[in-house]
């Protein structure tokens, strides 16, 4: 079984969302940086497919040199090794990222074989194109299914659980495969501090690719209105609930 | 001409899918919008999509487009795109609405934007998209030589203004079995009764100042009391508390209700952006400097565990008087 995820390094933006003063991207001087719940439970199911099966599994990103942190967590919760596409400055759009992953892939498996599946997440938290994982695998020519709660391997082939309004709808590939999945998939365990030191040791290959012109070039960033109004403060304590009744019965909620 | 896909359930298309043509419409007022449905009940639709400013409603009907096989209604939608020259296709940014608008983008090798709420021009275009579940909002340039689009669902209002129908064309599309490998076999898990999180008149949550799993039980009873739904943070869920299926926020289920209690939830973007759909938002929190006190209606400032027993208490006595 070799197993590749794809993680994002995003900002944890906190009760409020900052610019920069050219509103080209969110203030992040006092932030700290994670991938996405959907990946870090991808990272977590690459991770048990190889307990389970044997193998390997590596995670890739496309970010700036501090994105190696990212990398590092995943190894310290089991990936073996790292993809580092080390991109500095103007964020990638999906079709220029999903490229770059296209090229990182092919030239792994022409080194270590095919990977039987390559996991994303549903949707990054920050740009959310929902996309980039079903380009790679139109490109790789590769069957897709998406946004996926439960992912069980076997037989060559992988079966995959979506959840939509009346239910789950079941989708079963052959492998290899691309599955895009989201948060509730599993319970993603805490990296332990051996962990975190055999993480440190893990090989991490670092690749420069180029950015392409974007065709879908962000021009500004806007914090949209609605935010930072005050809430009217009904009381302290138990005390309170007498004027939450009464906002219920306003509200024709009681 | 522009060209939307319209999900519908037995021909009666979904709310997302007309704010799809509204967006449409607005961007070329004097262009022709056609539709594409899936499946040979879509024809019920020509009415409605009419009232919606549809010229032609394309229907698709072929055998294997009964169980949702997405790369089919790419290829489907791409064939139509190419051969009716549209120069806008468009979906709602729902589940699928974003995955086969993915699908056919990769197979055009354009690009794609996403949960769009506001575009315009006519190559290039000016696109406002949604980012972090809502929390931020993007412009940027679409340059390609056909707008992909997906519309944010709620972002838009759908009109619907005349009254003819609009003409139907039937079709067969070509499909090969390479569009049909990805499709879903079967439905599992019916879901479980009770008032489900997503469609709660009434939702109230707690975060991880509700301490344990137990520190739940005045949350449960709240919510019972109000024939309502429980929710929670992520912090509850990352510690095993609750399941994911109640977390509310950016990566857990969005939701709507007429009236949203936070309790000991700080306020963080990713889960306000779960319930920015609320009509409004109480908060109970033990911290008056808590973030969601700058995004909640009401407030009350203190320890949950005390006060949600007192509202539950005092919404007994005021309906027993
Ligand atoms: C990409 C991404 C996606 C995310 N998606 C989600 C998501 O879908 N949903 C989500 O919820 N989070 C999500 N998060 C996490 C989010 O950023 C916050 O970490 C999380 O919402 C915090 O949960 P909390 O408010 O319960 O905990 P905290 O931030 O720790 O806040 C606890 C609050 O409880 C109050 N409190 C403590 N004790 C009491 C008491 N006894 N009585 C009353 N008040 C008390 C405190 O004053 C504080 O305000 C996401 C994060 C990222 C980076
Ligand atoms: N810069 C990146 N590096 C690695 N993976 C990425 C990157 N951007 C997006 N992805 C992957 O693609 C998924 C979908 O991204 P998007 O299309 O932006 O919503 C994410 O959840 C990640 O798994």
């Amino acid at each position: 079984m070799r197993a590749l995820v794809c993680v994002k390094r995003v900002p944890m933006t906190g009760g409020r969302i900052v610019l920069t003063d050219d509103a080209q991207a969110i203030e992040t001087r006092h932030l700290g940086f994670a991938s996405s719940p959907h990946e870090e439970c991808g990272v977590e199911e690459a991770v048990r497919l190889v307990e389970a099966a044997g193998g390997e599994s590596v995670v890739l990103t496309l970010g700036p040199a501090e994105a190696v942190e990212q990398l590092r967590d995943a190894m310290a919760i089991g990936a073996d090794r790292a993809i580092h596409l080390q991109a500095e400055g103007e964020e990638w759009d999906a079709q220029a990222t999903a490229a770059a992953i296209v090229d990182a892939i092919r030239a792994d498996e022409a080194e270590h074989g095919p990977f039987d599946l390559v996991l994303f997440g549903n949707e990054s938290a920050d740009a959310g194109g929902y996309q980039v994982g079903l380009r790679v695998a139109a490109a790789l020519g590769r069957p897709a299914a998406t946004g996926l709660k439960a992912v069980a391997v076997g037989d060559g082939r992988v079966r995959c659980e979506q959840e939509v309004p009346g239910g789950r709808d079941v989708y079963v590939l052959p492998l290899p495969a691309v599955v895009t999945v989201k948060e509730g998939l599993n319970l993603p365990r805490y990296p332990s501090v051996p962990g975190r030191l055999r993480a440190q040791r893990k090989p991490v290959a670092t690749v420069t690719p180029t950015r392409p012109a974007s065709r879908l070039q962000k021009l500004r960033l806007v914090v949209p209105e609605g935010q930072g109004t005050e809430a009217t403060v009904l009381g302290h304590g138990a005390d309170a609930a007498p004027a939450v009744v009464r906002v219920l019965d306003e509200l024709g909620v009681l | 001409m522009a060209l939307v896909l319209v999900e519908h359930e037995a021909g009666v298309p979904d709310d997302a899918s007309l704010q799809a043509l509204a967006l449409a419409r607005e961007l070329d007022p004097g262009s022709v919008l056609d539709a594409l449905l899936l499946g040979a009940d879509g024809a019920a639709a020509a009415d409605t999509l009419g009232r919606h400013g549809v010229a032609t409603a394309h229907v698709a009907e072929h055998e294997a487009l009964t169980g949702f096989a997405p790369d089919a209604w790419a290829r489907v939608l791409v064939d139509l795109a190419e051969r009716s020259g549209a120069t806008v296709v468009a979906a709602a940014g729902s589940e699928r609405g974003n995955e086969v608008m993915a699908r056919a983008a990769a197979r055009l090798d354009e690009p794609l934007a996403t949960n769009v709420i506001e575009a315009s021009g006519s190559g290039p275009w000016t696109v406002t998209r949604v980012r972090w579940g809502g929390s931020l909002l993007e412009e940027a340039r679409l340059d390609a030589d056909r707008a992909l689009l997906t519309i944010q669902p709620h972002a838009v209002t759908a009109v619907a203004m005349g009254d003819g129908a609009a003409s139907v064309a039937a079709f067969t599309p070509q499909l090969d079995s390479g569009d049909l490998v990805v499709r879903a076999s079967e439905r599992v898990g019916a879901p479980t009764g009770g008032v489900s999180l997503a469609d709660a008149k009434v939702v109230v949550s707690a975060g991880r100042g509700a301490g344990s799993t137990e520190g739940f039980a005045g949350v449960e009873e709240l919510a019972a009391l109000l024939g309502g739904a429980v929710g929670c943070s992520r912090a509850v869920t990352m510690a095993g508390w609750r399941p994911h299926t109640d977390q509310v926020g950016q990566t857990g289920t969005k939701i709507a209700p007429d009236l949203y209690i936070a309790c000991g939830i700080s306020g963080a973007t990713q889960h306000m952006a779960g319930c920015k759909g609320a009509k409004a938002i109480l908060a109970v929190n033990s911290d008056p400097e808590a973030p969601i006190l700058s995004s909640a209606d009401y407030a009350v400032i203190g320890d949950l565990h005390e006060v949600v027993p007192a509202i539950c208490a005092a919404i007994r006595e005021a309906r027993a008087s």
